[in-house]
């Protein structure tokens, strides 16, 4: 991309960016302009390397190659602080705040101009009163952070950030927490503080919000660019075939299915569920799931699919709806009543809910068999039988440890992912709830986890595969479920699927 | 200089870093010795000799030890699921509350009864003393570390009140003498626990329980779905969860199991050693407390506790047999202490691992932005 040789400097502008994680390429020679004045949208699925450019861009992390300029000014950050003071904040999307200290405390707080001692609160509580008025961001610098809605933390969080002189402030997901009436409020603040010159660099997923804050929208997909474009000449359509990419619909691995007469095994009945924050984060699924199918749930993330998956195989309560197996009640919020109805649950946390980390490859993999015979007799375990089945499973899903007694953590991911499908497909389950399965594997352990999903169908199990690679739904499912904020938007035969319209559902638009 | 997170401790690391941090202690306990115009060598030969070879020397540390053994696997089992029980102190007061009463109250049984009681008395009261703050952390997400503490005092309380501001069963009103000076009433013969005479030192009875206490502590962790659902809460709390463990119940079953074993400590206080419930002696040993530095230095691991225990048994022991006027009678707290503080610094190296080597060096034309902001700040 040709360097800006006309008009003005732009605020921001990354240069060849690339970055290298173990394994991964986050960002591939990327390039990145934001103009002062503008919300510049940054759009890509997970994993496509947006909120890597954005650390880098903040200081967090320093790029392999490539360069950065601030106002047409060269610039090498070392530490967020260096970011800082050239006047780039970023706001994080898990928020950084000392819950028990006032408003003012946390906007002053690590300020190296505050000095060491606390000589007049009450005018730094006036200046960030001030300051919050003018941008329109009611607050009440004395409040204590722990007393604060979750939009007001981020107001502090953004307050903070103007009160050290940002003029250019990044907000990485800064709608994943918040209700639709606070994410509005947020959006008024940002077209306020462009106006007024700033730069709001805005990473996203979501197509509707950027649609309505941003002027400009670049796109990156797997570490790459795809392109930027104004926001007023594009469409959600447009955004999200760049996003997700692919105009080829792939080979299908998989024969259409005749469900003609097939048992039931899963069936949701108006599930809803609330999120960590307790905010309703199901609302209402319905779905059956029969024997031998894939049914594919696709989604952007964050759009109630974990907690699905959770309220299904009961490791969250649901506050409404049924769920049945084979016809049978599954009782909310008891995971033992899923396992011993042979519900198997590959969790999108693998390393800290499907597996304990410490303990070793064969006690996790009776992690879930631990008190019914042969494992167990009369509460007893039996060692013999652990390590004989440890033996067994690790040969047949070929999990490469150096022996059934290490720490399952030391594994790479691929190998814990194998640990956990070991467990749960030799536990002889009916119904296989398997959220984002595949997530930061590499190709051939991606390929592996397929292939036992499957011959897992083939061999009559119902899958639920809850994915946010839409890739590996249009590759596996027989049926593909959009959800979005929660809802069921729609439920097609993979058939009559493709991407750029299973890409709208995912956006919010009906079928 | 870096420190690294280890992925992986090796095994003699485990046994070497306790034994270098006991010889850095003595080293460190030696120059405070020296500049007390005392002989280190001399001092530590005779605290030696009188925490373990002279005659009589082994059987009062095993003494000293039993309790400590108890309240150190107490610790130990509820420490290594994460689950920090720090009122062995007040299970321990329970415990020879009940072992006592029960002792008292089956006057004239034999003894095997009136002694299976006494250990079941025990067990029970100090079991039912941790469930409380076990509950109030299962069901209401209380910390432990708090209510355990503030049960340790209510627990004090109550065994004063039992003996010193009442007319308890528990006291002894039989004589003019002790209804002005408060005692407990002391256990009739067939309540005393029997010793092991070996050749070389008495084993009060208890050791005996104690040692079948760490190997079966060893083998409900190692080897029942009990133990295992405890391994997994403490390791990741959410994995327990997905693997549809009560987590509740794994947490109430291990404050009673902690309990227990802090009340068996009490049981044997009382039937192996002062025969009469004594308020003051109790709390003045503080056993509840030194158990947790036994479990600490122990790693948790139910047969080092026993080791552990003896030592410190002996170290306490020789303190108190050399204490004069030729010996400084804080020492021996002093070298408790150093080592305590040695074997916790430890730690450090057993899970991270310090490496030298020169910082790459920061190329130079950083900051140029931030240059007159930096200057200013700097």
């Amino acid at each position: 991309m040709a360097r800006v040789t006309a008009g003005p400097v732009p605020a921001v502008a990354m240069r060849s960016i690339t970055k290298r994680f173990p394994g991964v390429l986050a960002n591939d020679a990327v390039d990145f302009d934001a103009r002062e004045g503008e919300v510049h949208a940054l759009l890509g699925e997970n994993g496509a390397g947006k909120s890597t450019l954005a650390s880098i861009l903040a200081g967090l992390y320093r790029p392999d190659e490539g360069e950065v300029e601030i106002y047409g000014r060269r610039v090498e950050f070392h530490s967020p602080r260096d970011a800082m003071e050239a006047g780039v904040s970023m706001v994080h999307q898990h928020f950084r705040l000392a819950a028990s200290l006032t408003v003012a405390d946390n906007i002053v707080l690590g300020d190296r101009r505050a000095g060491w001692l606390r000589t007049s609160p009450t005018a730094i509580e006036e200046k960030v009163d001030a300051l919050a008025k003018r941008n329109r961001m009611p607050v009440n610098p004395r409040a204590r952070i722990w007393q604060l809605s979750v939009g007001e933390q981020q107001r502090v969080e953004i307050l903070k950030a103007l009160y050290r002189g940002a003029r250019i402030l990044i907000l990485d997901e800064p709608t994943s927490l918040l209700t639709p009436q606070e994410a509005d409020d947020l959006f008024g603040t940002l077209r306020h503080m462009a106006s007024e010159g700033r730069t709001i660099v805005f990473v996203s997923h979501k197509l509707d919000e950027l649609m309505a804050v941003s002027d400009r929208v670049t796109v990156l997909r797997a570490g790459r660019l795809i392109g930027s474009v104004d926001t007023k000449e594009t469409s959600p359509r447009e955004l999200a075939r760049m996003m997700v990419g692919r105009e080829v619909v792939f080979k299908q691995s998989r024969e259409p299915q005749d469900l003609e007469g097939r048992e039931v095994l899963l069936e949701l009945r108006g599930v809803s569920a609330d999120g960590d924050l307790e905010l309703p984060a199901v609302r209402g699924v319905s779905l059956s799931l029969h024997a031998g199918e894939i049914v594919g749930v696709a989604g952007v993330s964050g759009n109630g699919q974990r907690e699905l998956a959770e309220a299904i195989t009961g490791t969250r309560s649901r506050t409404a709806g049924e769920v049945l197996v084979g016809g049978r009640r599954l009782r909310s919020g008891d995971p033992d009543h899923a396992i011993a109805r042979a519900v198997a649950h590959i969790p999108e946390d693998r390393l800290g809910t499907g597996v304990s980390p410490s303990l070793s490859v064969a006690d996790n993999l009776i992690l879930k068999s631990h008190r019914r015979p042969p494992i167990a007799t009369r509460g007893v375990l039996r060692h013999d039988r652990i390590a004989a089945s440890a033996k067994d499973l690790m040969h047949r899903f070929a999990i490469a440890a150096p022996g059934p007694d290490t720490p399952t953590r030391l594994l790479s991911g691929g190998n814990v992912q194998k640990v956990v499908l070991a467990r749960e497909l030799s536990s002889g389950p009916r119904v296989i709830v398997a959220a984002n399965p595949t997530r930061g594997l590499d190709v051939g352990a991606t390929e592996a986890v397929r292939a036992l999903l499957l011959k897992a169908a083939a061999a009559g199990v119902g899958i639920l595969l809850i994915s946010e690679d839409l890739d590996e739904i249009m590759a596996l499912a027989d049926r593909i479920a959009v959800v979005y904020e929660g809802r069921l938007v729609g439920v097609l035969p993979r058939a009559e699927a493709d991407v750029q319209h299973v890409g709208l559902m995912m956006a919010g638009s009906s079928p | 200089m870096r420190i690294e997170r280890r992925l992986t401790t090796p095994r003699w690391l485990v046994v070497a870093v306790p034994a270098a941090s006991l010889v850095a202690a003595l080293a460190a306990v030696g120059g405070v010795l020296l500049v007390a115009g005392k002989d280190p060598m001399s001092t530590y030969a005779r605290l030696l000799d009188r925490g373990f070879l002279a005659p009589g020397a082994l059987t009062s540390t095993l003494v000293t030890a039993t309790p400590l053994l108890l309240t150190g696997l107490a610790a130990a089992a509820a420490f290594r699921m994460r689950l920090w029980n720090i009122g062995a102190e007040g299970q321990l007061y329970l415990g020879a509350v009940g072992a006592s009463g029960v002792g008292l109250a089956l006057h004239g049984r034999p003894a095997v009864v009136s002694i299976a009681g006494m250990i079941l008395g025990g067990a029970l009261a100090g079991a039912a003393y941790a469930i409380v703050p076990g509950l109030l952390r299962a069901y209401f997400n209380t910390n432990e570390i708090i209510t355990t503490l503030m049960l340790n005092y209510v627990a004090g309380l109550f065994i004063t009140y039992l003996i010193f501001d009442s007319q308890s069963y528990w006291r002894d009103l039989s004589t003019f003498s002790s209804r002005v000076f408060p005692q407990g009433k002391l256990l009739p013969g067939d309540a005393l626990w029997p010793t092991f005479n070996l050749e070389l030192t008495v084993v009060p009875f208890c050791f005996v329980i104690e040692l079948v206490a760490a190997a079966m502590l060893w083998l409900y962790y190692g080897s029942t779905s009990l133990g295992f659902e405890a391994r997994v809460l403490g390791d990741s709390p959410s994995a327990a969860r997905y693997a549809g463990i009560k987590t509740r119940r794994v947490v109430v079953t291990m404050m009673g199991l902690s309990g227990a074993l802090a009340g068996l400590g009490g049981a044997s206080e009382i039937g192996d050693f002062r025969h009469v419930l004594d308020p003051r002696g109790l709390q003045q040993l503080g056993l509840g407390y030194a158990g947790i530095v036994v479990a600490a230095l122990a790693r948790y691991n139910p047969f080092a506790v026993a080791i552990v225990a003896v030592l410190l048994g002996g170290l306490t022991n020789a303190g108190y047999a050399l204490q004069g006027p030729e010996f400084p009678s804080g020492l021996v707290g002093v070298l408790q202490g150093m080592i305590l503080f040695f074997a916790l610094g430890g730690e450090l190296l057993l899970r991270y691992r310090i490496t030298f080597g020169m910082r790459q060096a920061a190329p130079p034309q950083g900051l140029a932005v931030a240059a007159p902001g930096a200057a200013h700040h700097r």
